[in-house]
């Protein structure tokens, strides 16, 4: 090696002025661009999500009395979330048939908070987001969408299949009164669920979640606002109607729970589930009766005794929206046994029109989704099950983060 | 160091006022700045403005409703250290305790690994084993990782035979433990230990070996005298790689770890990705830094080489 180069120490001592004048300039750019840096950090914001567009009223009436008919519909929505058969979506392709309406369907909604922060800048701006159709989870980005009028306020004169068709559990929800702004897509219940073969004991309440018997297989949810909520039913309180003080006591309770817990996990609790890692869990319904249906036979869905949790995933059609006309017809097109009824035969979430269910069972002949409680449940399930608690504004919104992260991050 | 050598003249060159001397100087002594125009505007655009901006961010305040300005607020980082919910300096003390675990664990594994493809392989397979140890990116690293979870789980392939031989207890798990953690985080980054160790056995002279030997050194002599140091830039090196890369992964502590393996890099993910506060993740990944490279600085001081510029 040495034979080639020039001593190091050498190399060094002749190269020095070359370096160190380069260095000078660098200092100098340096410093230039940390003084136009600081002069323009005054001036430095992050935009928030509050709009003008609240401020602005709009005289829903008269905008949907001026609206064109259009024949295309932009329609994003979670994967597979709608019935598909071989690349195609049947009740799309009926859709079209009856109204002549093309759809563009997207699957392009992961989950509602980056798809919210993908929107929000668009909408924030007035400008369209491509979609006629959004479906959303209600939850904080839900509330920001319709309090920050994101959205548009629906004509239910347009919608009579909802009022004929739609079940009781989704007319009329906390965090959208009277349906002004959002119909439900699809239902769905968070409960416990546990594996029969492993679970030395069957699981009844949330009580059961702090037997030692347990101890390093269960599985909570990462996501704080289903956390929270499991807290709240398992210290007898009922979510919707909540206080902060009723917080701190459910998050006491989780935190005496912690050390039996395995993990908080994301969508990866079924595979823990599934695999056999955690004997019980708290659980999506759909999730269940998808991995009971996919062979995992000793898994079995509870409604603790405490309560259960009901979520609704909600179309919704965005400011600026090209076609809101075609988006109404969908939504009330969808309000039917038929579709309805064929789209729930293949995503075996809780369907929205109960009549559904004659569908499912005589005319597509499927009686394991006809007559699961898990799809259509009966009046017992509906009495027990809550909505989450609406956030009124931001303040609480961060006290519930406050209240419920440090039981995830610890 | 040698291409320095070739391109720019050593010492100033008088100047030459002779036609068309004057343009070809500058064309000359300009040619090393145009040559690293790139590399600073790789190095402005990549790292300069968004260290500048991640700073700027870590001074606003506000929430994420009516959107964060700024305003100087320093206090966000006293918050994050002393009265905060969430035990933040925790998180960061694991973040690091797990990497350098892992880094010794990648030395461990990884300098044998290197030594036995340097010294101990025939000429024609060095590049089918060089190739083998990289072979793993070719997978995505997210889905590598969670493999691993699910060979590792409870009832996975290895806990149930190690079970159904009475090896482990029925209470024994792997996933959720710190191990597994570390484990993980030195599976994902052996190859950028055993690469540069090898680089840097590859250089060393056979003739210093026998010369060792010549000299009564045993095989331990040889090794602990000759060998390794002359290997310290390749471990120096592959020490930042792996070691900066571990401090701040988020990936494996969520896939393998459980409710104790917490770390920093998760902590940055949740502030701005589920709670969107800006200005604390804003503020971790600061404090990540400095301290990364406070620890960095110290130990390339410490057991840093002159020669780390022939590896990278």
């Amino acid at each position: 090696m040495n034979d080639r180069m020039p001593d190091p120490a050498l190399l060094r001592g002749l190269t020095r002025r070359r370096i160190s004048r380069r260095t000078m300039l660098q200092g100098m750019l340096g410093g230039v661009s940390m003084a136009a840096v600081a002069a323009s950090l005054a001036g430095c914001s992050i935009q928030g999500s509050v709009s003008s567009q609240a401020q602005q009223k709009v005289d829903w009436n008269a905008f949907w009395a001026k609206q064109k008919p259009t024949k295309k519909l932009n329609f994003a929505n979670w994967p597979l979330y709608i019935d598909q058969s071989h690349g195609k979506y049947p009740s799309l392709e009926a859709f079209t048939k009856k109204t002549g309406i093309a759809v563009n369907y997207q699957q392009v909604i992961q989950n509602n908070a980056p798809f919210y922060a993908a929107v929000a800048p668009e909408l924030r701006a007035h400008e369209d987001t491509g979609y006629d159709i959004v479906v959303m989870t209600n939850g904080w980005e839900l509330t920001e969408m319709i309090v920050n009028g994101f959205v548009m306020e629906l004509d239910h004169s347009r919608l009579p299949n909802f009022a004929k068709y739609g079940a009781e559990n989704v007319k009329n929800p906390p965090y959208d009164p009277k349906n002004k702004h959002s119909v439900v897509w699809q239902t769905g219940f968070t409960g416990l669920a546990y594996n029969e073969k492993l679970a030395p004991k069957p699981v009844t309440s949330f009580q059961d979640l702090l037997d030692p018997v347990f101890k390093g297989h269960i599985g909570m949810m990462n996501d704080n606002t289903e956390l929270g909520s499991a807290g709240l039913l398992a210290i007898g309180v009922n979510p919707t109607t909540s206080t902060p003080s009723d917080w701190r006591k459910a998050a006491a309770w989780l935190k005496k729970q912690r050390p039996l817990v395995s993990g908080y996990y994301d969508q990866s609790y079924i595979d823990r589930l599934s695999n056999g890692d955690t004997w019980v869990s708290q659980a999506w319904s759909g999730d269940i009766f998808q991995a009971i249906a996919g062979g995992n036979k000793h898994l079995k869905f509870v409604i603790p005794e405490e309560g259960q949790m009901i979520w609704h995933d909600n179309m919704m059609i965005p400011m600026q929206a090209q076609n809101p006309l075609s988006a109404l017809s969908w939504m009330n097109f969808y309000y039917t046994p038929e579709i309805a009824g064929m789209v729930e035969d293949w995503v075996n979430y809780v369907c929205p029109v109960p009549d559904a269910k004659d569908y499912i069972l005589h005319t597509l002949k499927d009686p394991d989704v006809a007559n699961s409680p898990l799809v259509f449940p009966d009046a017992a399930t509906d009495k027990k099950s809550h909505d989450f608690y609406v956030f009124k504004n931001y303040d609480e919104y961060e006290e519930w983060n406050k209240v419920f992260n440090p039981v995830i991050q610890s | 160091m040698t291409a320095v050598v070739q391109t720019a003249p050593l010492g100033r060159a008088p100047l030459d006022f002779k036609e068309g001397g004057f343009r070809r100087n500058l064309k000359r002594h300009s040619t090393p700045y145009l040559l690293g125009l790139v590399g600073m505007a790789w190095l402005l655009i990549l790292f300069v403005i968004p260290l500048i901006s991640g700073l700027a961010v870590s001074l606003m305040s506000g929430n994420p409703q009516d959107g964060y300005t700024f305003t100087w607020n320093w206090s966000v980082y006293s918050d994050i250290f002393v009265n905060s919910d969430v035990p933040y300096v925790t998180f960061l003390i694991r973040g690091l305790v797990y990497a350098a675990s892992a880094t010794i664990v990648t030395i461990i594994v990884g300098f044998p690994l290197a030594y036995f493809i340097a010294f101990r392989v025939s000429r024609r397979w060095k590049n089918a084993l060089l190739l083998l140890v990289t072979l793993s990116f070719f997978v995505s690293f997210v889905i590598r990782t969670d493999m691993w979870a699910f060979v590792l789980s409870d009832q996975g392939p290895v806990l149930t035979v190690l079970r159904d031989l009475h090896l482990a207890s029925k209470d024994f798990h792997i996933l959720g433990t710190a191990g597994a953690v570390i484990g993980g985080l030195a599976y994902n980054d052996l190859a950028f230990m055993v690469l540069p160790i090898y680089v840097a056995l590859e250089r060393i002279d056979p003739r210093l070996i026998e010369a060792s030997a010549d000299l009564y050194g045993n095989k331990t002599n040889t090794f602990m005298r000759t060998i390794l140091p002359l290997t310290r830039s390749g471990i120096f090196a592959g020490v930042l790689l792996v070691f900066i890369d571990c401090a701040g992964d988020p990936v494996n502590a969520s896939l393998l770890g459980g409710t104790h393996t917490y770390v920093i890099g998760q902590a940055i993910q949740d502030a701005y990705l589920t709670n969107q506060q800006y200005n604390v993740a804003a503020a971790l990944s600061t404090i990540l830094m400095i301290v990364l490279g406070i620890i960095l600085f110290a130990y390339a001081r410490i057991v840093g080489t002159d020669n780390i510029e022939d590896l990278v």
